[in-house]
């Protein structure tokens, strides 16, 4: 299974415990968490499913390409990090 | 009389107090967070703050009658149709998702628990539960119409102020920047645009006058007369006397331009604004901070400023940012410098609350 992981920040604002989720895409992967944790993909994920503008997921260190529909693949063994940059005054 | 305000801010949502002769900023919640808009419902007690956490999304909060914050639903777009080339007013790609709630209405007291909500990018919506689910008036967002709407300030157009009329729960005005000015007399079924009479100040016949693209700032309806309603307009003052079927312009000194405007409550004549030079130069007159009052339907305008600021002041009030309470007596304003002033004389005289609060995004009083 995937390991999914999230940051601080993100847990201030929800509860998001990381956790292993099957999936061969970034997608699927994520489903199955959010299923698990009211609230959290709404945090991640805009209204259409897209990645919120100022995310990032890294999947093996890498940035996924797929912003839109999360099709980037994911093996059993991959950790993926769920991130956000940080701005404004 | 209400001795207790909300004050939306770029960094938290502040709790107002009278206390003795004064006010003071008691508390606050959601501190660090842009908090861009809170409803009190005088029905039962419950609060509700919108917060934009900008990488996070918008979300919504409910605070019922003596209880604790806790996240509800926020109104989320419906899935947009595979291949729909879907464009706004400035031929941009409609993005149909939640980017800000621009406005809420609690619905009328045959109703509990509806609460409406108005967003960026321009869809209306509303709740029968208090917010714990939300549905979108979908014939308002699939009219054709839609298209022509326009961002103003903002990137994208908005549904800024909702006006349940208190005659009838079912009949409903809604104003956009830049979409003019909508009613439904069925509950959201049908809708048919109510802006005649407004007009921007440049452009060709035709264009200037359309009222589908009018840029409303924001609408009041006066609650014991409403077939009465003002408009504070990107080009000036417009009130209406005939339910919103027409409008007229109004002129006030020093400036006609600005965000907000409150009605009094009992008096439809009476109406306050916070006047900036006009739209290109957005601080007050010379640096002078004023309100203006209308105590005759817009015939003549006073220029309040006992209390204010009068020298090398560049507060901007926001639309929202401008309130009253149930009586006309007691007014606040809260600017985009984090100054807030308090009024218990409707506008004669003002008491400065603080003047180091963050951005105020809006101001409102809770019964």
């Amino acid at each position: 299974m995937a390991k999914v992981f999230f940051t601080a920040n993100l847990r201030r604002h929800v509860d998001c415990a990381g956790m292993d989720a099957d999936g061969l895409t970034v997608r699927e992967v994520l489903a199955q968490v959010f299923a698990a944790q009211d609230r959290l993909g709404a945090y991640v994920l805009d209204d259409q499913g897209a990645l919120r503008k100022h995310m990032t997921i890294l999947v093996d260190g890498r940035r996924i390409r797929d912003r839109e529909r999360l099709s980037d693949a994911v093996s059993p063994s991959s950790e993926i990090w769920v991130m956000q940059a940080l701005s404004g005054g | 009389m209400s001795e207790h305000i909300l004050v939306s801010t770029r960094k938290g949502l502040f709790e107002v107090m009278r206390n003795g002769g004064g006010w003071e900023v008691a508390e606050g919640a959601f501190l660090g967070d842009n908090v861009t808009l809170a409803l009190h419902d005088p029905r039962d007690g419950t609060d509700y703050a919108a917060l934009n956490h900008g990488h996070f999304g918008v979300k919504l909060h409910r605070r019922d009658r003596n209880g604790a914050w806790r996240e509800i639903a926020a109104p989320a777009y419906p899935e947009k149709p595979e291949g729909l080339d879907d464009r706004d007013g400035w031929g941009k790609p409609v993005n149909w998702t939640t980017q800000m709630i621009w406005s809420l209405a609690a619905g009328g007291p045959d109703e509990p628990g509806t609460i409406w909500a108005g967003t960026m990018p321009g869809g209306l919506f509303r709740s029968r539960d208090r917010g714990e689910t939300w549905q979108m008036i979908r014939p308002l967002w699939d009219m054709p119409e839609r298209n022509r709407w326009m961002g103003g300030g903002a990137d994208i157009p908005g549904i800024h102020s909702i006006c349940v009329d208190p005659r009838s729960s079912r009949t409903v005005r809604v104003a956009i920047s830049c979409g003019g000015v909508w009613v439904t007399h069925d509950g959201g079924e049908t809708w048919a645009q109510c802006a005649h009479g407004m007009r921007y100040d440049d452009g060709p016949e035709g264009v200037a006058d359309d009222p589908g693209t009018q840029d409303p700032h924001m609408m009041v309806q006066c609650p014991s007369a409403p077939e009465r309603f003002w408009v504070q307009h990107h080009c000036g003052i417009w009130r209406s006397a005939d339910d919103a079927r027409s409008w007229q312009q109004v002129k006030a000194l020093p400036s006609s331009f600005g965000f907000g405007v409150v009605v009094h409550p009992h008096d439809p004549d009476t109406a306050w604004f916070v006047p900036g030079i006009k739209d290109e130069k957005r601080y007050p007159v010379d640096g002078r901070l004023v309100v203006t009052r209308t105590r005759d339907g817009g015939e003549t305008f006073e220029a309040l400023s006992q209390g204010l600021p009068q020298r090398h002041a560049y507060d901007i009030v926001f639309r929202h940012a401008l309130a009253g309470d149930e009586t006309g007596k007691r007014l606040g304003f809260g600017s985009t410098t984090g100054n807030l002033w308090v009024s218990e004389n409707g506008g004669d005289s003002w008491q400065t609350v603080s003047t180091s609060l963050p951005p105020i995004h809006a101001v409102r009083f809770v019964r």
